[in-house]
């Protein structure tokens, strides 16, 4: 009989995994190969997952971005240019959220868990904004492994991880290898998604929705457009000034 | 910096040459006029290029030389030295890089606590880093060492084991592994000096891999390693691995151009009440799965954690890590002279441990035998607990000897004959031994593993 649910048996979904769940490392869960990704657990072609991972963000509610340090800031050219395609991604999903991770500090005494996101305890900004699909990018390998882990194991959330890297066994859905060209594809597969499943762009293109303080410091707008805030070349002369430069993290992202 | 340094060729008997000073003698001018000449012209070539494809040169030299021609040939930035019988002779080779320029910086460490921190300080800054200690040198700096994973730390650290237990001796035994396993480190554990020369320089290629990002300890048994002699085939010396990439580790560098500079990374994740518990739940669990991720490049990089020979349709098959390896190849002669086909399993690396690979070779397997340079039995504790249900082998976890005895290969063979008789062994107390030929007895299963 034809289904047209997916009968490959799903290892890392979202969660609540449990208490304290095996890493997925742990279930046997291997990276993927170059080319391809992970999907729910298994290497699967790289087209396939970038289409899940748009489907999910463009499905879920509250999908949100979390951008790490190595997009936020602006250490070189290449972390400038991974950044736009950030925003060019954000500019395809309506209504999501962006949530920077701009450090791997704990903070304390008090996390302000709508504004940011932390590595030592993310699961809070999870369920503090009701987050149930969100993309991780730009963050260094082992604190997104943490995270990942943990989101899984306390929340209902379906996490994804482009990684210029290897990937993340511990994230549902993952792409390796990112560079800023295929981080520029996945941006395009999203928009080819949303168009086939019918999800329309507002026509003033202010589809970001704002958090709390971000609605303050923005004169009580609930939403913007992404593309009003491309970096420019001014932030990068600040980096530039203490020595970073593209080669020092060309792939990084 | 020293200069003539390696100048005068010597043989063995044989006429083959007997160190690493077989190579071309600069002339006295050049090293007078630049000590570091020849460090300067060596080109870097890639790992594959290095360990798969360059021609090799034999020479007979001891394990602390081979060390030192691996951290030649590796591109190192830093080395800190303290020295401890065996290993002393080891670090003070690599002094003599560093005389070289081999070698970037170099130091005599306060003790191994003090050591062991300054490699935790000079990797997170970005370097590629060596040091090598032994015996109770391990356990003084086992602390900043079982701290260098959670860091997510790479380095390389050589172990030449000694003796740790009182009454003080400085003799040949591996106890200090046993230590070592669950540190979260990657450790391999090399038979000879042509192990060593290779796992050394594989080790740093290894460690620095993005999803790996973790230190490895590559052990030895001292003085049968160290201070002996053996063939080891090189590579020219002329070549050098790439440089570590700092920036695509897994986790950011110490940043000392931008202060504040953290030395401590991430200081209030070690105080529980700034965190959840669960941040250090998940954290053992990513070094460890880091650990996991390891599999892949010592599979490619050394051809897999473990080896075999003849283990197909063999009588016994011998499981042995380090020394006791040569030592089984030997007794593995001496039952062929009495008719008995017996297999050997080399477990190279530690941790990760072959776990699915043992328990594919052993799946038939009427007899282990497993000979160890310790008192404790750890391969045997592993090798049980990785087959227990996938085998049902009879496990012979001996012969032990330690405190600096050697092995007569006697001992092995006597184990094998008895393990193939059933006759009582003289050798190995009867609870050291688990299990029967034709099948596995939890009572006497839950008696070998309280025993050993």
């Amino acid at each position: 009989m034809q289904t047209t649910q997916q009968t490959k048996e799903r290892i890392i979904v979202p969660g609540p995994a449990g208490f304290h769940p095996p890493s997925a490392a742990q279930l046997g869960v291997t990276l993927p190969d170059p080319g391809t990704g992970l999907w729910y657990g298994h290497h699967e072609g790289e087209e396939t997952v970038m289409e899940e991972i748009a489907r999910v963000m463009l499905t879920s509610p509250n999908a949100t971005i979390f951008p790490g340090p190595m997009v936020l800031w602006a250490w070189n050219e290449h972390a400038v240019e991974k950044a736009k395609t950030v925003l060019e991604i954000a500019a395809q999903i309506p209504d999501v959220l962006i949530i920077p991770m701009p450090d791997y500090r704990p903070k304390y005494p008090k996390i302000d868990a709508e504004e940011v996101i932390n590595p030592n305890h993310p699961n809070l900004t999870i369920w503090g904004n009701k987050i149930e699909a969100c993309i991780f990018i730009g963050v260094h390998c082992h604190y997104a492994n943490l995270t990942l882990k943990m989101i899984r194991a306390g929340t209902n959330c379906c996490t994804s991880a482009l990684c210029a890297e290897q990937g993340h066994e511990d994230a549902m859905l993952t792409v390796r290898d990112c560079s800023a060209e295929k981080l520029r594809h996945f941006a395009e597969v999203v928009k080819r998604v949303r168009e086939n499943m019918g999800i329309k762009l507002p026509e003033n293109g202010e589809n970001v929705r704002f958090t709390g303080t971000q609605s303050k410091v923005h004169a009580g707008k609930s939403h913007t457009n992404p593309v009003d805030f491309m970096p420019t070349a001014a932030g990068l002369a600040g980096a530039a000034a203490f020595g970073h430069r593209a080669e020092h993290m060309q792939s990084e992202g | 910096m020293s200069e003539s340094l390696e100048t005068e060729v010597k043989t063995n008997p044989q006429g083959d040459p007997i160190t690493s000073v077989a190579a071309p003698k600069p002339a006295a001018a050049d090293v007078k006029k630049d000590p570091h000449a020849e460090a300067k012209k060596q080109r870097i070539v890639t790992p594959e290029h290095l360990f798969m494809d360059a021609t090799r040169n034999r020479e007979f030299i001891t394990g602390s030389e081979a060390a030192k021609e691996a951290v030649r040939r590796s591109n190192v930035d830093f080395a800190v030295a303290y020295p401890i019988t065996p290993q002393s002779e080891t670090m003070q080779l690599i002094g003599v890089l560093y005389g070289e320029g081999y070698v970037k910086e170099y130091y005599r460490g306060e003790e191994e606590y003090g050591v062991m921190s300054a490699i935790a300080g000079a990797s997170r800054a970005g370097v590629r880093c060596f040091t090598a200690t032994a015996g109770p040198g391990t356990l003084r700096g086992i602390e900043p060492i079982a701290s260098w994973p959670g860091h997510r730390l790479p380095a390389v650290i050589m172990f030449t084991c000694r003796v740790v237990n009182a009454p003080l001796a400085i003799q040949p035994d591996n106890i200090e592994i046993s230590y070592l396993l669950n540190c979260g480190l990657i450790l391999f554990h090399a038979e000879n000096q042509q192990d060593m020369f290779d796992f050394i320089m594989k080790a740093f290629i290894i460690s620095e891999k993005n999803d790996v990002t973790l230190p490895v300890g590559v052990a030895c048994d001292g003085f049968f390693v160290t201070h002996a002699r053996g063939y080891v085939h090189m590579q020219d010396r002329g070549m050098k691995l790439p440089p570590r990439e700092a920036w695509r580790g897994a986790v950011p560098v110490l940043d000392a151009e931008n202060p504040p500079a953290r030395l401590s990374r991430d200081a209030p994740v070690q105080k529980s009440n700034f965190m959840a518990y669960n941040i250090h739940a998940v954290w053992q669990q990513e070094v460890w799965a880091a650990v996991e991720r390891s599999r892949k490049y010592i599979n490619q990089y050394m051809g897999g954690l473990c080896t075999a020979e003849n283990t197909e349709d063999a009588d016994a098959v011998l499981i042995a890590a380090g020394s006791a390896v040569a030592q089984s190849r030997e007794a593995i002669r001496i039952c062929a002279d009495k008719g008995i086909k017996v297999g050997l399993i080399k477990v190279r690396s530690l941790r990760p441990f072959p776990t699915q690979e043992l328990r594919q070779l052993c799946a038939k397997t009427k007899l282990i035998v497993i000979p160890e340079f310790n008192y404790v039995g750890w391969l045997a504790k592993e090798v049980a607990a990785s087959i227990y249900g996938h085998s049902k082998a009879k496990i012979i976890a001996g012969p032990h000897v330690y405190g600096g005895q050697s092995m007569p290969v006697e001992l092995i063979v006597d184990e094998v004959e008895s393990g193939l008789t059933g006759k009582k062994s003289t050798n190995v107390a009867l609870s050291q031994i688990m299990g029967t030929a034709d099948t596995t007895d939890p009572a006497a299963m839950a008696h070998f593993m309280r025993s050993i």
